[in-house]
């Protein structure tokens, strides 16, 4: 599911939400849309076991019922966890923040960590990418609120026995968004860090972010006391 | 720590997908390469005894929406003990990692090789897919050439309307099926299933004979080609006794007892069809002298009303789409085509499920299907095909419209409400001149000013699309001359000039067209014999992929393979295409039976020249085409005079059966 774009998603969601009768609502005009707006989208290429929507519905349904609907109209690899009532205020005031994991297959995390020591010890890492508008420079230092380099693991299933440093952070969203791929260009230009193969990365978490510095569900707020899943 | 939820599944015991999923991140719109589509099927491959690897040969875009591939694969995968499998053609950014890294071409469904299938099926709606065969057989590691290929190599079969003449590429498939793949499909597997239980008794040389034997698979290397001084063929005959002379193609009869796609497949990745697609008919004998398709897929035969309201209730619901297309070759003439388009549009009125109707006829009575397909509130587009400018050349082809039936109709299309239409035409017909074609400017200048006159309005337009005729096999233009790149460029030219010369009316006409040369190299491979196969070879080698999309399409580079190799058999590209060929010529395809009597195609193609029409024999009699007594088929057409019920709302959610809440 991680090569999914955004657009994909979309078109699947909506499709799911039809085979799963989901009473969704429609904009008004002459094709009209359903009534579904997405919080920071993971960027293709990215795996995540943390997104959050919300749906605009025309009548009520049991937020239970409508998870287990959607789950099961849902492709494999694509759950929802999830569902509750909205209360009020905007799902995407509430993501503040995420954290994501990096796996870099065949790096050495004594070099992760020279580089991950660089890259904290920065006032400002300019990094470059490509957006809509154009060729953009940005810093990619100031949004990341911590960055560490975790005990390496067996490598997952399948792959070949080889070393691999894993990288765990909690990034703020800003404008304009810092990504994963972001900080990696960063790691590169403060010690040209240069992962032989291509980074596996997996979004673990989004949402307010706690005086602590963690990040705490969205949903929290909507939820009358009875916790679920 | 468990491996992350990244693969769409447990990984198959000889799945390459761990080496492809590092090449993934590099290439562009890698979704395309994942599979994992709604309606996808993955079987244990130790439990089948017969793998089935389908391909489109074309993106995966263009590819997964194709409803051959998709019904052949609902099909094969409903026996248990067989098991197919998808693939498609992969870009070039994908094929030079994957020779790079050693990945061969694999499947999307379970990522496995190609080559451990046991046939390997390729569908070919067009001839510009034939490069792309040679990349997939290359990548998958077998032998280019079907000559080299060993036991352990599946077997290559071609189908699809290409296939009516597949000489071009009989280097390089194992055998070809003419006609409807459905019960093909089981006929071979039954064969191979036969063959691999007696423990594959004389190899790959004895599945091929006995497949030869059934009379409507073509396994080309049992046929000699013999050559005249001249560079015409003078004969193809078996090579040994037990094959027959002439190959025959298969009939489905009975759409109502095959109603497939049940389960479309629906893709997370962005196709050209986002649609649950119904065949409402397959055949066409409208008689358009220019088409293959109406030709090979005689006869007419109808799927009944409720079938097709069954097959659209049971698609949509399945997939979730919210668009049917209702097709065929003309979906007008379905014999109750208007109780089917009404009780569909009553059916689905007030849902988001919008109907559509690929509409080629042209009168009154398809703007009428059009509102009543539209009253959800969108409003497809019309598109009208006289295909031929002028009065003389319509004749020539044989499609039947008369300058003020057009008018009347695009008129009564603006004055209800439509404000664009779609005008579509073919250059280079035979006997066509400038003026045939120049007569299309008076057309779509006398439609823009009857409709401004008829609306009061200015804010109406039409858009005049021209495509380039190629002559096919099985068709009666299959003898005629092709124009020139160069003459077809410049009657083009001359039409914009003649539709902007009127500055007004030239605003309001939108002008669409395809340039000579890729026709023309279309025409090459359409028509060619076994010796066009170096051409195709050399082409591929030098580079040429994807030749139905014009940014890969190099004419220059099939030009200069055809001068390389065609001048050592006495022949060059325009003996292939721009010569006219003569009654008694012994063509290409002549050993291949779609039924059609050579004598009436001849005729045919006579009465073309003489501007003489001939009716469609659903209404008037018989005009002895030769298909149905030579294939022992009928005509299969309504009307039933049953209508579609309203269907009973469903209230609520679907919940997963025995789901816990």
């Amino acid at each position: 599911m991680r090569f999914t774009s955004h657009r994909d998603f979309a078109r699947a969601f909506e499709r799911a939400l039809r085979r799963a009768g989901v009473p969704v609502a429609f904009s008004q005009g002459f094709t009209p849309h359903p009534k579904i707006s997405y919080a920071s989208a993971a960027p293709t290429g990215v795996a995540s076991e943390a997104e959050y929507l919300e749906i605009g519905l025309r009548a009520e349904v049991d937020p239970g019922e409508l998870r287990a609907a959607l789950d099961a109209a849902l492709s494999p690899g694509l759950d929802v966890l999830d569902a509750v009532v909205a209360t009020g205020g905007s799902l995407a005031d509430r993501i503040e923040a995420s954290r994501w994991r990096i796996e870099l297959p065949e790096v050495d995390p004594a070099v992760l960590e020279r580089a991950v020591s660089a890259f904290l010890a920065a006032d400002e890492v300019r990094v470059e990418r490509m957006t809509k508008q154009g060729r953009r420079a940005f810093d990619a230092r100031a949004a990341v609120m911590s960055i560490d380099v975790l005990p390496a693991v067996d490598p997952p299933s399948g792959a070949p026995a080889v070393s691999c440093a894993i990288l765990e952070m909690v990034v703020r969203q800003v404008t304009p968004s810092v990504r994963p791929d972001d900080v990696l260009s960063g790691l590169r230009a403060v010690a040209d860090l240069e992962p032989p193969v291509p980074p596996r990365v997996i979004r673990l978490a989004q949402g307010t972010v706690t005086a602590q510095g963690a990040i705490a569900d969205p949903l929290e707020a909507d939820r009358d006391g009875a916790t679920i899943g | 720590m468990s491996a992350p939820s990244t693969t769409p599944r447990p990984t198959a015991a000889n799945s390459v997908w761990p080496r492809l999923e590092p090449l993934l991140p590099q290439v562009t719109k890698p979704i395309q390469y994942v599979g994992g589509e709604l309606g996808a099927v993955v079987k244990d491959w130790d439990a089948a005894t017969v793998r089935w690897a389908l391909m489109y040969p074309d993106a995966y875009e263009v590819g997964l929406p194709n409803q051959g591939v998709q019904i052949l694969y609902e099909v094969l995968n409903e026996l248990p003990d067989v098991l197919a499998e998808r693939t498609y053609a992969v870009w070039p950014d994908l094929e030079t990692l994957m020779r790079a890294h050693g990945v061969p071409q694999f499947t999307v469904d379970a990522h496995r090789s190609v080559r451990d299938f046991d046939v390997f099926g390729v569908s070919f709606s067009t001839e510009l897919g034939y490069t792309n065969l040679l990349t997939a057989i290359d990548l998958a590691g077998i032998p280019l050439l079907a000559a080299d290929r060993t036991d352990a190599d599946p077997v290559i079969v071609a189908g699809g309307h290409a296939a009516f003449n597949p000489e071009p590429i009989a280097d390089f498939v194992d055998a070809a099926v003419l006609g409807d793949g459905e019960e093909a499909v089981l006929e071979i597997t039954q064969i191979v299933r036969e063959w691999k239980a007696e423990g594959s008794p004389g190899g790959r040389d004895e599945l091929l004979l006995r497949l030869a034997r059934t009379e409507s698979v073509y396994v080309p290397r049992f046929y000699d080609v013999d050559y005249l001084p001249d560079g015409r063929i003078q004969r193809v005959v078996p090579n040994r006794p037990d094959v027959p002379f002439r190959v025959h193609k298969r009939t489905t009869m009975d759409l109502d007892a095959w109603p497939y796609p049940k389960k479309p497949l629906v893709p997370l990745a962005e196709t050209v069809h986002e649609r649950y697609a119904v065949e409402i008919f397959r055949g066409c004998t409208r008689g358009c002298r220019f088409c293959q398709a109406g030709m090979i897929t005689r006869p007419v035969r109808e799927r009944s009303i409720t079938t097709v309201g069954q097959m659209v209730k049971e698609g949509l619901e399945f997939s979730g789409f919210h668009e049917v297309g209702l097709l065929s070759l003309s979906s007008a003439d379905h014999s109750e085509i208007g109780d089917m388009c009404s009780g569909l549009a009553e059916q689905y009125a007030g849902t988001n499920v919008s109907l559509s109707l690929p509409s080629t006829r042209v009168d009154a009575f398809n703007i009428d299907l059009a509102q009543e397909l539209s009253r959800n509130g969108r409003r497809t587009g019309l598109t009208f095909a006289p295909e031929g400018g002028s009065e003389r050349i319509r004749k020539v082809i044989n499609k039947m419209v008369s300058k003020e039936d057009l008018i009347r109709t695009v008129v009564t299309a603006y004055t209800n409400g439509w404000r664009q239409v779609k005008l579509y035409f073919m250059c280079g017909l035979p006997t066509e001149t400038d003026e045939d074609v120049l007569e299309i400017a008076d057309m779509a200048h006398e439609v823009i000013r009857a409709g401004r006159a008829a609306t009061g309005s200015k804010d109406i337009r039409c858009t005049v699309s021209i495509g380039g005729f190629v002559p096919k096999p099985h068709t009666p233009f299959q003898w005629a001359s092709m124009s020139s790149p160069e003459v077809i460029d410049n009657r083009l030219k001359l039409l914009k000039q003649a539709i902007n010369s009127d500055r007004s009316l030239g605003r309001a006409i939108g002008f669409r067209y395809h340039d000579g040369e890729p026709s023309l190299i279309e025409g090459l491979l359409s028509r060619g014999d076994r010796r066009v196969g170096a051409v195709i070879r050399k082409v591929w080698e030098n580079g040429g992929r994807f030749d139905g999309w014009s940014e890969h399409f190099s004419y220059q580079r099939w030009v200069d393979a055809a001068a390389e190799v065609l001048p050592s058999f006495g022949v060059d590209l325009d003996w292939y295409t721009t010569r006219e060929r003569t009654e008694l010529e012994v063509l290409p395809w002549d050993h291949l039976d779609s039924g059609l009597d050579k004598d009436w195609l001849w005729q045919d193609w006579q009465d073309s020249l003489s501007e003489y029409e001939q009716d469609d024999c659903r209404w008037t009699p018989c005009f002895d085409c030769g298909v149905c007594p030579s294939m022992d088929t009928e005509i299969q057409i309504g009307p039933t005079g049953r209508k579609l019920l309203p269907l009973t709302p469903v209230n609520g959610m679907k919940l997963p059966t025995g789901a816990q809440q």
